[in-house]
């Protein structure tokens, strides 16, 4: 009985996970593929040619390498460096209700972001003239990612003791030594957290860049995928695989870097 | 080195009053302990020492400077922290090394005075390590070297024993006791252990609700406790204290109502002071089992045995009694007990809570 009960359970789980594994599957085959469709099939035989034709597109590999980085990058500094200055303010100080503060704060992101209020953000982007520019892009962004940010930073920062402060300004250091010495070291696994997270989402986002950015050579990868559907909306499908594994790989290895270096937590203090 | 000297300093928070008007004078070379419950404001005061923390009102000097608004970076002091507060991601030696390095001393210099401290404190093989490989005594001895690496003229300690397990404690007390009689620093250390404040200070200051109590030397403390919250404070068990009343006329004291002790034999207040509360430390009673004349009748409640002397504890009305008694011989005790007093040990106390002289 008991054994027919786990065979069962197998069989579920197996199902499950082929069901998962699968698109990762199509993922990893379909780039090396010429006559790749919807369907898995190993490449026969794999070849390059995908990638040489994704190479070739001119404004495909702009959105890549240039505009995607500098929309990610600038986001991520924008947001890490303004998350842990407030994360650190909110926590150091007695402010009452500055824990509703930042609930109220996370509440509101979803909508700035969001579509209902793209016309708003477009018109104030506008106005501000930075439609066509990265930084309409960054600075729009920077402002629907942050008070998660201040969120997730905030548990860090709380983590690390007071008395760490306290121990360097009675050791006799001067603010700014403090900063460099103790505070911001004993942040770096908040800081590292919040930035790629900020990263990812950044590098991900279609919506934002796609209604602020009228200029084909400003587009971000996010957007460029465009470059591999046909007139009639229908996507060419060896080329979109080969595209999607570049799109993904930066993020991927710079995730696994910097787990590698300095692992992952989504909770605060310092590892001792 | 150099003195303390605290001019009626006072801090609230919001509503609580944390320190009020506490003065203060520690001389050159002293180490004084801050004892009191917790919430009593020793934290408070050392803090306020240090610059973590701002007085309200009052002034606070050490040496001849007024350091009241100074940051703790240009009061010359150091610090050893509850959690001792050591950096994580730096080294044993960069921990001890920081007070050397933002003052600017050159590298070689600084290694050279860190491997000093740290061999005297016997952690000179760690210094490789991270603070999170190192054993709570390990940890407290490198906090305790950061604070003496560097000449202070004042060195302030929150607690520094009490994230140690009892024997831990008890080596690093003697070790500080040790070091303190060595270097001979102006320490200001809080705790509210009463025995650790005991062992280790020239002077105790008996802090509660924000008010010193009492302060003096530890056996001043002991035998002459200025109130009676000390009286009930100090001491383990600590001293008995009984209602009472006395008859001036009638040279009569009347102890829990009922037991009366001859003004004759034991001394009785100045002034003919009202006395409401009678005070005798354990060690001072002793048992009879026979009615013997200026006894308080009691009966046996419990007895506990601690190895070099037993506590017997009894009652007196509604009141329970300690009693101590040294040697391991403890004799099967009656029901019915009379304990006599010893005439000098006796403390009258009136009805502010205050000793009567």
């Amino acid at each position: 009985m008991g054994r027919v009960k786990s065979l069962l359970l197998l069989l579920v789980i197996t199902a499950l996970a082929l069901f998962f594994v699968l698109p990762l599957l199509w993922f990893v085959f379909a780039p090396f593929n010429e006559r790749a469709s919807l369907g898995v099939t190993l490449p026969n035989p794999p070849s390059l040619a995908n990638f040489q034709e994704v190479l070739s597109s001119e404004l495909a590999m702009r959105g890549l390498l240039q505009n995607s980085p500098i929309i990610g990058v600038g986001t991520m500094l924008a947001t890490t460096i303004t998350a842990a200055l407030a994360a650190y303010g909110l926590s150091r100080s007695t402010i009452p209700g500055r824990q509703v503060l930042t609930y109220v704060l996370i509440l509101f992101s979803s909508v700035v972001t969001g579509t209902a209020s793209m016309v708003p953000i477009f018109r104030l982007v506008f106005d501000l003239g930075l439609i066509n520019t990265h930084l309409g892009v960054i600075l729009t962004m920077t402002g629907g990612l942050l008070p998660s940010a201040i969120f997730i930073m905030q548990d860090f920062v709380e983590g690390v003791p007071r008395s760490y402060e306290e121990a360097a300004m009675v050791a006799g250091a001067s603010p700014l030594q403090i900063f460099r010495d103790v505070t911001f070291p004993t942040m770096r696994p908040g800081l590292m957290v919040v930035g790629i997270w900020v990263l990812v989402n950044a590098w991900g986002t279609f919506l934002t860049p796609f209604i602020l950015i009228r200029d084909p050579n400003l587009l971000p990868a996010a957007v460029t995928f465009y470059r591999f559907f046909d007139e009639e909306g229908l996507p060419q499908i060896t080329l979109v695989a080969a595209y999607a594994i570049l799109y993904t790989l930066p993020v991927l290895l710079l995730y696994l870097l910097i787990n590698w270096r300095y692992g992952f937590r989504f909770f605060g203090g310092i590892k001792q | 080195m150099a003195s303390i000297r605290l001019n009626n300093i006072s801090k609230n928070f919001g509503t609580v009053k944390a320190v009020s008007n506490v003065s203060l004078d520690m001389p050159d070379g002293e180490f004084v302990a801050l004892l009191g419950p917790s919430g009593c404001g020793k934290t408070t005061t050392l803090r306020m020492i240090s610059g973590l923390e701002m007085p309200d009102t009052g002034r606070i000097f050490i040496g001849d400077r007024d350091v009241t608004t100074l940051p703790p970076r240009d009061r010359d002091i150091a610090m050893v922290f509850q959690d001792y507060a050591l950096y994580p991601h730096m080294s044993i030696h960069d921990n001890i090394g920081y007070p050397l390095k933002v003052r600017g001393i050159d590298g070689g210099e600084v290694t050279q005075r860190v491997s000093e401290v740290a061999h005297s404190l016997q952690i000179g093989q760690l210094l490789k390590r991270r603070p999170g490989q190192l054993s709570g005594g390990q940890q407290q001895r490198t906090a305790l070297a950061r604070a003496v690496v560097h000449r202070a003229q004042v060195y302030l300690f929150d607690e520094p024993l009490s994230n140690l397990d009892a024997k831990l404690r008890l080596e690093a007390r003697a070790f500080l006791k040790h070091l303190q009689r060595e270097v001979g620093v102006t320490g200001v250390y809080v705790t509210h252990d009463q025995s650790e404040a005991m062992a280790l200070a020239d002077r105790i200051v008996i802090m509660q609700s924000g008010e010193i109590m009492q302060a003096g030397t530890p056996l001043e403390i002991y035998r002459k406790p200025a109130n009676t919250f000390v009286a009930s404070f100090i001491g383990s068990p600590p001293m008995n204290l009984l209602p009472c009343a006395i008859d001036y006329g009638a040279r009569m004291i009347t102890v829990a109502d009922r037991f009366h002790l001859s003004g004759d034999t034991f001394r009785l207040p100045a002034n003919n002071a009202r006395a409401v509360t009678f005070g005798i430390r354990p060690e001072y009673l002793h048992i009879e089992t026979q009615p013997v004349p200026n006894s308080i009748q009691s009966t046996f409640y419990v007895l506990q045995t601690l190895g070099s002397e037993a506590l017997v504890i009894v009652r007196v009305g509604e009141h329970l009694v300690t009693v101590r008694m040294f040697g391991d011989e403890i004799p099967d005790l009656p029901r019915d007990l009379w304990l006599v007093p010893e005439p000098e040990r006796v403390y009258f106390y009136g009805e502010d809570g205050n000793l009567l002289p």
